[in-house]
């Protein structure tokens, strides 16, 4: 890029707004994990769409790679500016335009928080009910992974709660996907094309979420058993009897100590080898009640589980979820450095796959922690650096992942749940799916930016 | 571990250590409304919850129990009889008695006929060995109760207890947090004693201790049961305390001022924040 391109672009958005070379900030060169890296040329942060759309218009013009980045939370490098270019940064666009009450939507700009929807919403008695852990993560990059998070057994991932999306395509043109509407057979589904395209397709400007009234009851239990098989059997069980709860975790004693250390707290009933932690929510006391009889007692009198506690107050949901909101966190904080792998399988496979990473942890000689949502079959699974050198590490962790990856599609599982494929898993992808969805892919991509700009280097 | 000894004396004496904890159903949110006429809190029966500080109360029970294994838990509650869900959640916690305390004649009891009614009760069950008591409730907040509980008794109390150093034969060695200072005391039995919240992590309740205790019968004790049984020592008439105005506290922040050099100070907030785990 030149000094003139940095004039016109400086125009845009003003001289507080751009930043080049040395200005720009290093913590955006990477993202949460840190495994992909890059410098942009430019650092662009805008406050409105028409500035979006003049930066496109103009990347377009001259061919400038565009890197779309919210919060940087992700963990797949899909927010670096790996080709450089222009970084262009949607934090600051991030303003609560409309809470709908009749209709039930939210209308937001994506650089809003997560946990300030959260707090938008519940105030008014109202839900947005995908949850994934960092909630400090935008809307904006939520919906660019699909992002999915510990309810979505009952309620679903982000796809399932976006009704419509206004974009920036990358040649600087708008274009409104759905709205506030609740059906829609209007053609193709753009709208969900947009939603996990990891800002390759175009640029999300505004999005109108669907809301419900918020639960007025959860309630968790935390299921200890004997041994793994046992707790992973039971979540799919639950689900078989017709007990489907909110959210089903899986824990493990290895990855419950990296977090009681690191946090300096203690679970309560820290002594066993595996646990469930299985949440109801509902809008009466007896019907939550219920729920938590019918899964306690088909856990302990039919599952073999040593025993149900309940979760019932803010104390006793804060003791338990405090330790498990600590895991990423913790096993990060554990290693010299990470890498993970979020595959989802069909339920039933998770067992065998979870003892299939064991088995290769140990034939690798790398830890390799994980914990998952295995209520919807999604894995979070960490290789860890910890003594290794570098080129041992590299090794390692490529034979890993394609094993892993392998292993995984052959029980039918895909290559992420949640986090989605960014720069970091995009051959893990590309092998699984073949040619013809490839190329597929490639076509959509060139419909929507014909000249690559936008992102490029990113999923396909 | 039980000494040899210590099975012994059991033997010889043939019974159990007793403990008895006091704990309180108070209301589940801070945001509770206050009847503008009596000043008195309005209670709704769907928004309520055992003490948070009694969690750590009966964990310390429990904790006693495990080391000894000779003995009983025995859970009390003052109250109206839906307050009998907190005996329930502490016989699910690991309580192996529970009795509720209630009478009409016992409302409007302020600190000192509460813990008056309360030394009866405990009178009444009598053979204790350790009294606990959360180190105060989060809707009355004195933290006096269980002090109060103990003068009515004539027994020493030792208060705001963290940590249990080792439970003997007739005594414990207990370790308290004061302000400026912690405190190690071997006290004698009988003790009351009350428990700051972090000195264990409270267990949950158990589903399988939910079917053991299903057909089990809390035990309702009232005036007619107690020692004492003039009305005139209990609930609003036993009470010295005219309540004149009730409001909620002004929430508190605590602001650090460091100045001192820019590294001297990066350093020192690193050190603070890695102190409260935000780092």
């Amino acid at each position: 890029m030149t000094e003139q391109d940095h004039d016109a672009l400086r125009a845009i958005v003003g001289e507080a707004n751009l930043k080049t070379g040395d200005t720009i900030e290093p913590d955006l060169f990477h993202d949460e994990l840190g495994t992909v890296a890059n410098s942009p040329e430019v650092h662009l942060t805008v406050t409105e769409k028409a500035m979006v759309a003049k930066i496109m218009r103009y990347a377009n013009d001259r061919k400038i790679p565009v890197t779309v980045r919210g919060a940087g939370t992700g963990l797949v490098g899909a927010c670096v500016a790996v080709k450089g270019g222009i970084l262009l940064d949607m934090s600051k666009m991030n303003r609560i335009i409309e809470l709908d009450k009749t209709n039930l939507t939210l209308r937001v700009e994506p650089g809003v928080l997560l946990l300030d929807i959260y707090e938008h919403v519940e105030k008014e008695g109202l839900f947005y009910a995908p949850d994934p852990g960092e909630k400090t993560a935008t809307i904006g990059g939520n919906i660019s992974t699909n992002a999915g998070g510990m309810r979505a057994v009952k309620y679903g991932v982000t796809r399932d709660w976006v009704r419509g999306l206004e974009v920036v395509l990358p040649n600087g043109e708008t274009a409104t996907f759905g709205g506030k509407v609740v059906k829609n057979s209007t053609g193709y589904a753009l709208k969900d094309l947009i939603i996990g395209s990891e800002g390759t397709l175009a640029i999300i400007t505004e999005a109108t979420l669907k809301l419900m009234p918020k639960p007025k009851y959860t309630v968790s239990l935390l299921v200890p058993f004997e041994t793994r098989a046992a707790a992973i059997d039971a979540a799919p069980r639950l689900i078989m009897d017709h007990v489907i709860p909110t959210a089903v975790e899986y824990l493990e004693k290895e990855a419950l100590r990296h977090s009681e250390s690191f946090l300096g707290k203690k679970l309560p009933h820290n002594n066993h080898e595996s646990y469930l932690l299985v949440t109801y929510d509902g809008n009466s006391k007896a019907e939550v009640d219920n729920d938590i009889d019918a899964a306690s007692a088909l856990c302990v009198e039919q599952y073999g589980a040593i025993d149900a506690y309940l979760i019932d107050t803010e104390e006793r949901k804060s003791s338990v979820w405090t330790v498990r909101g600590g895991f990423l966190e913790a096993i990060k904080a554990s290693s010299s450095a990470i890498d993970e792998c979020d595959v989802v399988l069909p339920r039933k496979e998770i067992g065998a796959f979870l003892e299939y990473t064991r088995d290769l942890a140990e034939k690798l000689s790398m830890r390799i922690p994980y914990f998952g949502h295995v209520g919807d079959g999604n894995l979070h699974i960490y290789l860890c650096k910890d003594d290794l050198d570098e080129k041992t590490w590299l090794k390692r962790r490529d034979e890993a992942f394609g094993l892993l990856y392998d292993k995984a599609a052959a029980h039918g599982g895909l290559v992420t749940g949640e986090h989605g494929i960014g720069y970091a898993k995009r051959r893990y992808m590309a092998r699984q799916l073949g040619e013809a969805q490839m190329t597929l892919m490639r076509g959509i991509k060139a419909t929507f930016d014909p000249n690559n700009i936008l992102n490029p280097d990113k999923i396909i | 571990m039980v000494s040899l000894e210590w099975q012994i004396i059991s033997i010889v004496r043939g019974e159990m250590m007793k403990i008895i904890t006091c704990i309180k159903q108070v209301p589940a949110s801070s945001d509770v409304e206050v009847d503008p006429e009596t000043g008195v809190l309005i209670r709704d029966g769907n928004n309520v919850k055992m003490n948070p500080y009694d969690l750590y109360a009966l964990e310390a029970a429990y904790h006693m129990k495990e080391q000894r294994k000779d003995v009983s838990v025995h859970s009390i509650t003052m109250g109206p009889p839906s307050a009998s869900d907190v005996l329930v959640e502490a016989l699910q916690m690991g309580s192996d008695e529970a009795s509720l305390v209630s009478d009409r004649r016992f409302a409007g009891a302020d600190v000192l006929a509460t813990a008056y009614t309360l030394s009866q009760m405990i009178r009444h069950i009598g053979g204790y060995d350790v009294i606990v008591c959360g180190k105060q409730t989060t809707d009355g907040d004195t933290a006096q109760v269980g002090p109060e509980i103990a003068e009515f008794l004539g027994i020493p109390h030792v208060p705001y207890v963290k940590e249990f150093m080792e439970v003997k034969d007739g005594s414990i060695i207990l370790r308290s947090a004061y302000d400026s200072c912690d405190e190690i005391v071997e006290v004698s039995f009988p003790v009351l004693i009350t428990v700051d919240k972090g000195a264990f992590v409270p267990r949950l309740p158990s589903y399988r201790r939910r079917l053991s205790f299903k057909d089990y019968k809390i035990p309702v004790v009232s005036l007619k049961d107690f020692n004492d049984k003039n009305p005139d020592n209990y609930g609003l008439n036993g009470s010295p305390t005219q309540v004149e105005e009730i409001f909620p506290p002004s929430s508190t922040s605590e602001t650090v001022r460091i100045s001192t050099t820019p590294e001297e100070s990066g350093k020192k907030l690193v050190d603070i924040l890695k102190e409260s785990r935000f780092l």
